[in-house]
């Protein structure tokens, strides 16, 4: 049975390229901008602005810690630094250096993070960090950003570059469906309703807005109204839309490729229990790692797909 | 700021260790003893070499910069800002209490002036300080970037990561200044983990190297940082090892690593007090 899916797509793409591309355009209008990258230039689409402005950006070699104190040096001197490399060495690696000379000490540092996740595939669990948006959130002065396409990576890190502060912009590395409009607006901070219905409220993250937008197709092939709720930026929560979205619902999911112990779920569940205590169910790993395969038997070994999206609605509706 | 007589800066200097003693006594805790061995690198520094500007701004455009890498240091460092003028000497009194602008280690938090990023964590500041050396090229300042950090703090990797990078990039506006006391705080570095020949192994990252042997001495300390001036944008970045030793000033205090971390009791204070005379005035 075909879905009528409320968004759909003719292209695929990788966020990382919607990285790319919003970083040359950032470059482009403004000269402040400089890039650095720890040997991953290609992994991290960052060649073009390499390419076009060779006296901006910095090869650092393999040494993450130091190009997070460059970064934060250049900082100082008045750029705008964005840093790349993969998830896990751009947080877990380096957390110290980020919590001090960025967080702490207020740096106008971005720091761009690919191959985030699960749906890196096939490299394995060292490579797939699920534990990165918890120890970004938990910093403060840190904005934490997890765009879900190409088009809203792009958008993404174009208004990052507008913004004063230090900030987490994680993106992926699989190819991916470019469902969002490409001439969207980003605002930080500000959750979007996708979808509107009444029943319950999916809020997604970064890839699984696209399942959020199946399961919300398939759900509601069965009667079940789902309100699906874009949360790019976890960290400032959009709390009024959360706790709009609920009162309306009543129940919740939470889905995101990230430990379901300090993500976005976690987020939410606070803003619930202090604000409208509600029945809420998380999408996202059970503290476990991942392993190597493709992304999608990734998604659904570890029940980050979809389907799961669907049966987690179910059981939310249920303790409604 | 005008150029003062040995006679005259080497007065700053007694009075920068009273104020790091002072400042460690009063609330039992802190740093005194890298600070008492490099209080003629500061006062050299802030009041003859630098140029800068006490009128502070975040970005440091077209004056020098100086971070402090070992930000354990800090007693030191705050005195030294005071007395050249960034905020009122008076301020040192809350030195690590309560809601003071002087925390325990360096911090932009609190808008301090004088303070671009925070130290404490070892091993980030030449990284730091090798980003905004950068940054002053990017934006045609042809101003210095001063880095101060440890010996022991070298035993970082980060560090190692930074100096081959600095080399890469033909760094040159940046002079960093290791303080070699020879201790850190488990004993000598040559028992917790010897750095053995420090000269060759900057060398052989690609850095020009001088050696400041007396660096207690201020005359000598000043002859290495003009030296090391006269060795910028050369295509190489500079490293001044300056040769101190812990607890200077005080003759129960030197030499060893026992005063890194430990404040003097009301009675040491006395004594130490008693063989440094009081300058510009206590605040
Ligand atoms: C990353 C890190 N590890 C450990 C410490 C604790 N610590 C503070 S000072 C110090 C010794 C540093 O030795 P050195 O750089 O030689 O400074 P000195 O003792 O000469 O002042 C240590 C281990 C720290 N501040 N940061
Ligand atoms: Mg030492």
């Amino acid at each position: 049975m075909s879905l009528d899916l409320k968004f759909t797509y003719t292209e695929k793409k990788d966020t990382r390229s919607g990285f790319g591309d919003g970083f040359l355009e950032a470059g482009r209008r403004n000269p402040n901008v400089v890039g650095l990258c720890a040997d991953l230039i290609g992994s991290l689409k960052m060649g073009d602005f390499q390419k076009e402005f060779p006296d901006r950006f910095f090869q650092t070699g393999i040494a993450e810690a130091n190009m997070i104190g460059l970064a934060a040096g250049m900082a100082i001197g008045g750029k705008i630094p964005f840093a790349g490399t993969f998830a896990n060495f751009a947080t877990g690696r380096v957390y110290d250096q980020i919590r001090q000379s960025v967080a702490y000490s207020d740096k106008n540092v971005k720091i761009c993070a690919s191959h985030a996740g699960l749906t890196l595939g096939e490299d394995g669990a060292t490579h797939q960090i699920l534990e990165d948006l918890g120890m970004m959130k938990m910093l403060p002065h840190m904005t934490v950003i997890n765009p879900c396409d190409y088009n809203q990576t792009k958008a993404a890190t174009l208004a990052i570059a507008e913004h004063e502060g230090p900030v987490y912009l994680r993106f992926g590395r699989p190819s991916w469906p470019i469902f969002t409009p490409a001439d969207q607006k980003f605002e930080i901070g500000k959750a979007w309703k996708m979808i509107d219905g009444k029943d319950v409220t999916i809020f997604a993250t970064g890839h699984l807005v696209w399942e959020a937008v199946v399961a919300e197709a398939m759900l509601r092939q069965e009667g079940i109204h789902a309100e699906v709720i874009n949360i790019h930026t976890i960290k400032p929560l959009d709390e009024e839309a959360i706790l709009e979205s609920v009162k309306k619902t009543g129940c919740a999911v939470s889905a995101e490729e990230h430990q379901i112990n300090g993500g976005l779920g976690d987020s939410i569940a606070q803003t619930l229990i202090r604000h409208n205590p509600a029945p809420l169910e998380y999408v996202g790993v059970n503290d476990s790692f991942g392993e190597s395969g493709t992304p999608t038997q990734l998604l659904e070994k570890y029940g980050l797909n979809a389907e799961n999206i669907v049966k987690a609605a179910k059981r939310a509706l249920a303790r409604k | 700021m005008k150029k003062q007589s040995i006679e005259e800066l080497q007065k700053i200097c007694t009075q920068l260790r009273r104020d790091v003693l002072r400042m460690v006594h009063a609330v039992q805790s802190g740093h005194p003893g890298a600070p008492l061995g490099c209080a003629e690198f500061f006062v050299a520094l802030y009041f003859d070499q630098l140029h800068h500007n006490p009128d502070f701004q975040m970005d440091g455009k077209g004056e020098d910069l100086f971070f402090l890498s070992n930000g354990h240091l800090s007693a030191g460092w705050y005195s030294v800002l005071a007395r050249s003028g960034y905020f009122p000497v008076e301020e040192l009194k809350t030195f690590r209490k309560l809601n003071s602008r002087l925390q325990g280690h360096p911090a932009t938090h609190e808008h301090l002036p004088g303070i671009r990023v925070a130290s404490g964590s070892l091993g980030q500041g030449l990284s730091v300080a090798i980003g905004t050396a950068q940054a002053k090229k990017l934006n045609g300042d042809d101003k210095l970037v001063y880095l101060l950090m440890g010996d022991g703090e070298l035993q970082e990797g980060q560090v190692w990561e930074a100096a081959m990078y600095a080399a890469h990039y033909g760094v040159d506006n940046l002079i960093a200044t290791v303080d070699y006391n020879g201790q850190q705080i488990d004993g000598p570095t040559t028992k917790v983990m010897d750095l053995k020949n420090l000269k060759a192994k900057w060398e052989a990252f690609g850095w020009e190297v001088i050696e400041t042997k007396n660096g207690n001495d201020l005359k000598s300390v000043i002859e290495g940082l003009e030296l090391a001036k006269s060795l910028t944008g050369k295509g190489k970045p500079v490293m001044n090892l300056l040769y101190t030793e812990m607890g200077y000033g005080v003759d129960f205090m030197v030499g060893t690593h026992k005063w890194h971390g430990s404040p003097p009791n009301d009675e040491q204070l006395a004594k130490a007090l008693g063989q440094l005379e009081e300058t510009l005035g206590d605040y």
